[in-house]
């Protein structure tokens, strides 16, 4: 029982660590362009593709580096293009424009890589369990927890200690007096947004390497990371990271007593926590109502 | 000619093109069927617009509330008894009720923040219907029922069988939810909600209940959105969890966006051309999903005020 209990808990620490991923992006760009990017899930799967088809030239290591970049690029280009040009209006537009990019990117994915699933190889020392005990920390999961503790801190370090880093923040409070003390808002946007695709590509190569690759697989990650980030409150960050580790646990746990709402749990959550803190539970009064 | 009559020939071309479609239909390519379902996801898009385009309150969630009528209706046919009418009242009970709770929950938040809890809280009935396997059939979805004759009194009618008098009854319905519609929106009540719509503060200042007007307009969208759901459900003798699906719920915005959102028929024109594109690209390519994917793309980019918005823009041009 220890065993299966700590197997779930585990499980769904790693499981809160990909929302978190996906959920700090969501945000970032939620925050400072008040978009959401319902393409985030696509971006996502761009990135695990991406690195599929550059491990046999690069290795593992190799694809883990270029893919985010490169993966960010093609998010930078489509900001420029489309996304920037309905900063400002009714959010309608924006969630109708990324819903949009979210089918064209799904499909466009199953059209150049098939719409079955692909392995993706991890080194071998990696997928080794650590332990006979407790079968299941592999090598790769302690990597995986390990990479997003690397990227949490560097992002909440970008944010906090960097001159660019503390504009985006600056701008997710109050965007026109930024503008007005002569930041390039238009560009700071794209590179916000860059940042959260970097983070993407990022978490598609991970759970490439965990669980294989699918076209549909970002979808399926869209809505636990929105859930995430009302959860811990829109606005807040650090909200979202707590948001993101905990229905990662409360889903893992159910998982143990009643598998059929592991998935239904995470709403209830949502719902109680909505209901007792209306804002989230690191939401603040004025951001983004 | 003036602006009552010119408004009145519309309306009768509108009724007079719905009434006669099974006979013009057929010379364009179309089918009965396809009449059929472009009527009630036309209705469905309607009642998302009642809320979003008179309202503008923006729900990214109530596919939720037309595939939880979908599957009251179809849950009452096969299990409890064969009507058709109770079924109908069944499933837009259903949407509606949950519809209604859930909004209350709701109504004090807004724009981006109101759009991504609906979608969120609408996606808890896909997973229940797709993991109570036992009672809605999960991922294969409700089967084992069919749309029953309808006993008039002094004639019944066979819808299951006959198309064309599906088609009818259909319309029928359709007619009954789109005059109620109209009704509300002439009504004090609805122009509180053009009120709300154009400026809440100054609404507020007026002395408006704002979250309660918000309330009722959203409770009242989810009832007319079952209601479709529950057609849904006739139409095909089938209820499906991807109807309850938030793409789903981004389908339905997208039609009424295309037609034009600040119209009151322009969700039905933007049904015509997202269903019947729909149904042409599915038949000639698997990826259908890009050609849709690229129409939102297209709508948001060049007709954000919809295709009726657009005419009427290069008319006073």
């Amino acid at each position: 029982m220890t065993q299966l209990l700590l197997f779930n808990i585990t499980n769904g620490l790693m499981i809160g660590a990909f929302y978190v991923l996906m959920a700090l992006g969501l945000s970032l760009i939620l925050n400072l362009s008040g978009v959401i990017n319902f393409a985030h899930g696509g971006f996502l799967v761009i990135g695990g593709y991406i690195a599929y088809t550059l491990e046999p030239y690069l290795g593992f290591w190799g694809a883990l580096v270029a893919s985010p970049f490169l993966t960010a690029i093609i998010g930078l280009a489509v900001e420029r293009v489309l996304i920037s040009r309905v900063y400002g209006r009714d959010p309608l537009y924006s969630l109708l424009l990324t819903f949009g990019l979210a089918y064209i990117l799904e499909a466009g994915t199953r059209m150049i890589w098939g719409a079955q699933g692909k392995p993706f190889t991890i080194p071998e020392f990696l997928s080794k369990p650590i332990s006979n005990e407790f079968f299941f920390i592999t090598g790769y999961r302690l990597f995986m927890v390990l990479i997003v503790a690397v990227v949490v801190t560097g992002l909440f370090s970008f944010l906090r200690l960097t001159r660019i880093g503390i504009r985006i923040r600056a701008g997710t409070l109050d965007l026109e007096t930024v503008a007005g003390l002569g930041v390039n808002v238009r560009a700071l946007r794209s590179l916000n947004f860059a940042v959260g695709i970097f983070i993407a590509g990022l978490s598609g190569v991970l759970a490439g390497g965990q669980l294989g690759l699918e076209p549909t697989m970002g979808a399926g990650l869209l809505m636990p990371s929105f859930i995430a980030i009302i959860v811990g409150g829109v606005g807040s960050l650090a909200g979202t990271l707590v948001g993101g580790l905990l229905i990662g646990v409360a889903s893992g746990l159910t998982a143990v007593f009643y598998p059929s709402a592991s998935e239904a749990v995470i709403y209830v959550l949502m719902a109680v926590v909505l209901l007792t803190r209306p804002r989230g539970l690191f939401g603040e009064e004025g951001m983004l109502t | 000619m003036n602006e009552m009559n010119r408004k009145l020939s519309i309306l009768a071309a509108i009724w007079v093109a719905l009434v006669c479609a099974p006979f013009w239909m057929p010379y364009v390519g179309g089918y009965t069927a396809l009449g059929t379902r472009v009527l009630v996801l036309g209705l469905g898009a309607m009642s998302v617009n009642f809320l979003l385009g008179f309202t503008g309150v923006l729900s990214f969630g109530h596919a939720a509330w037309f595939g939880l009528g979908a599957y009251g209706c179809g849950l009452l046919l096969k299990f409890v008894a064969p009507s058709t009418s109770l079924g109908l009242l069944a499933g837009t009970l259903l949407g509606g009720v949950m519809g209604g709770l859930l909004g209350a929950l709701l109504v004090r938040r807004r724009g981006v923040y109101f759009a991504m809890v609906t979608i969120a809280f609408g996606q808890v009935f896909y997973y229940i219907a797709f993991q109570w396997s036992s009672l809605t059939g999960g991922d294969d979805g409700l089967r084992g029922f069919e749309r029953q004759p309808l006993h008039l009194g002094f004639a019944t009618v066979d819808i299951l069988s006959d198309s064309t008098a599906f088609y009818y009854f259909v319309l029928v319905c359709f007619a009954l939810v789109v005059a109620a519609m109209a009704f509300i929106l002439r009504s004090p009540f609805g122009r509180t909600m053009l009120a709300i719509r154009e400026n809440e503060r100054r609404a507020r200042f007026l002395g408006i209940q704002i979250e309660q007007h918000i309330w009722i307009a959203f409770t009242l969208s989810c009832f007319f959105m079952a209601f479709a759901g529950s057609l849904y459900a006739l139409v095909n003798n089938f209820a499906d969890p991807l109807g309850l699906h938030y793409s789903q719920s981004g389908n339905f915005v997208i039609m009424a966006v295309l037609g034009g959102m600040r119209r009151f028929w322009g969700p039905l024109l933007g049904a015509v051309v997202f269903v019947v594109l729909q149904d042409y690209v599915s038949s000639i390519t698997i990826n259908w999903q890009i050609f849709i994917g690229i129409l939102f793309v297209l709508v948001v980019l060049f007709f954000p005020r919809g295709l009726l918005g657009f005419l009427q823009q290069r008319k006073r041009a």
